[in-house]
């Protein structure tokens, strides 16, 4: 601690799993391999700019095959895909493509911040993300608009059968099953 | 142009959004789309889009289903949709692509579609209000219609990322230099107020909103700052409602938490165009936004030019 020494990070190969690439590249990620660590994506991000958030080192992990500490990193959870580095990578790796990717693996594997269970729960039960609520019935009928849009919260048949899409997907399961795993 | 052909129809999708949290976008739309010609038809049974940097992010397979029959409903009646919100838009056009694309994910979501007696077949297009009004309209048509030119309003605008975002794969304009949303909003008549930080994101999107308030917000108040250092705008203006739900309410919510006061006015495309087109903002409840029913505050309608 209070000497120069360098602690050097070790990575073991218990920690490296190779198709880790392969699956990012065949879920569409197809250049990733191409990646020449140039940095345009972390320097264009606007998350990245005020969070640690490191596009580059994300896609530098991920072609290490570092799956575990990609897919619990919380970081994970800061890119706004407003793909400005998709747009300016030099070369055309789709890199907020492989995020949304990553996010889903992570998912499965139970990595899922409880505030975005809750919007999933709100999907679930009403078959949109925001839904309707009295003061905005009133002020929808103020403004002579539908009191009740013609959406699901018009059509039990309309949720039921959104519902039976996510039963059918396993989403459902997913995320009343996923543990509060919080980060 | 317009008058001369059928009236051209498109199915509205509303999301989540405009219908349950700015339903003035929605009356603005309908005053707008009314005006011009076009005609908006219900998509009876419709659902969240699914957010995209949401429910994308969750899993693909259940957001290309649940985006795939909110397509099928329009298939069934062979017209075009159109919606109001670059994150619906991103939702409905990425789906509708990547069901073209990928054999093996239309594979799956229809067989997820046939439980429920649906099938998607690829057969419509998805267009954001702004191709409606650019394409279909036309803009010496729109600004036929603007009897209220806002002149002398200094106009800030925020394009938001996924109506022209990936720029190889939407081919809507040039993403790093766009100019087809301020052609639009020029129609108007207001001032475009150029700045720094128009391009970036409004912090609200691929669920960050939702992750983490305060990292969302610091997008929104450098977009802010950036305004103020171009020497300020009297509105701002964009084509989504969640960009405007986070730079709206987002000024109530960066005051508390970083003890920083904006008070922009901050208006869909549709409201500039409602106001242009001659309506006045109580027929389309632009008192309504969440900024200023928290702040229990009014537009600042010198600065607009119009009165309550």
């Amino acid at each position: 601690m209070t000497d120069s020494t360098i602690v050097r990070d070790i990575i073991d190969d218990e920690d490296i799993d190779p198709k880790f690439v392969d699956t990012l590249v065949e879920a569409g990620a197809d250049r990733i391999r191409t990646c020449i660590q140039c940095g345009t994506c972390s320097s264009v991000c606007p998350s990245g700019r005020r969070t640690a958030f490191r596009t580059r080192e994300i896609i530098r992990k991920a072609l290490l095959g570092l799956k575990e500490e990609v897919l619990t990193s919380p970081d994970l959870w800061l890119c706004a895909t407003c793909l400005t580095c998709l747009e300016r990578c030099p070369r055309q790796i789709k890199v907020t493509d492989a995020i949304i990717i990553m996010r889903n693996m992570a998912v499965e594997e139970g990595f899922m911040l409880p505030q975005h269970r809750k919007a999933s729960r709100k999907l679930i039960k009403t078959g949109h993300a925001v839904p309707l609520d009295d003061a905005n019935r009133e002020m929808r009928r103020e403004l002579g608009l539908q009191e009740i849009p013609p959406t699901t919260h018009s059509s039990g048949e309309a949720l039921e059968q959104v519902q039976e899409i996510m039963r059918r997907t396993g989403f459902i399961d997913l995320i009343e099953s996923t543990e509060e795993s919080g980060q | 142009m317009i008058s001369r052909m059928a009236r051209p129809k498109f199915y509205h999708f509303l999301g989540c959004i405009i219908p349950h949290r700015y339903p003035s976008i929605e009356r603005a739309a309908r005053l707008v789309f009314e005006d011009l010609g076009v005609e908006l038809l219900d998509m009876v049974g419709a659902t969240c889009c699914p957010a995209p940097g949401v429910f994308g992010s969750f899993d693909r397979v259940t957001w290309a289903s649940i985006a795939a029959r909110n397509l099928t409903i329009a298939e069934a009646g062979g017209h075009p949709i159109t919606t109001g919100c670059n994150g619906c838009f991103a939702s409905l056009w990425d789906a509708n692509h990547e069901l073209h694309v990928d054999e093996e994910l239309r594979k799956r979501v229809n067989e997820n579609l046939a439980e429920i007696g649906r099938e998607f077949k690829g057969t419509i297009e998805v267009t954001h209000y702004v191709d409606v009004l650019v394409n279909t309209v036309g803009l010496d048509e729109v600004r036929r219609h603007v009897v209220r030119p806002l002149e002398g309003v200094r106009m800030a605008l925020h394009p938001g990322c996924h109506w022209m975002r990936p720029r190889a794969l939407k081919k809507k304009d040039n993403s790093e230099r766009p100019r087809i949303f301020r052609e639009l909003c020029e129609t108007s008549g207001a001032e475009y107020v150029p700045y720094k930080d128009e391009l970036i994101c409004c912090g609200a999107g691929g669920a960050v909103r939702t992750a983490d308030l305060k990292v969302s917000l610091d997008f929104t108040k450098q977009k802010f700052e950036s305004i103020e250092e171009a020497g300020g705008a009297d509105i701002i203006v964009t084509p989504c409602p969640f960009c405007e739900l986070q730079l709206d309410l987002g000024q109530v919510e960066i005051q508390k938490n970083f003890g920083v006061e904006f008070t922009y006015d901050v208006l869909h495309v549709m409201e500039l165009l409602a106001l242009a087109f001659g309506h006045e903002p109580g027929e389309f409840g632009l008192k309504t936004h969440l900024q200023y029913l928290q702040r229990k505050s009014e537009p600042r309608w010198e600065r607009l030019g119009v009165k309550a």
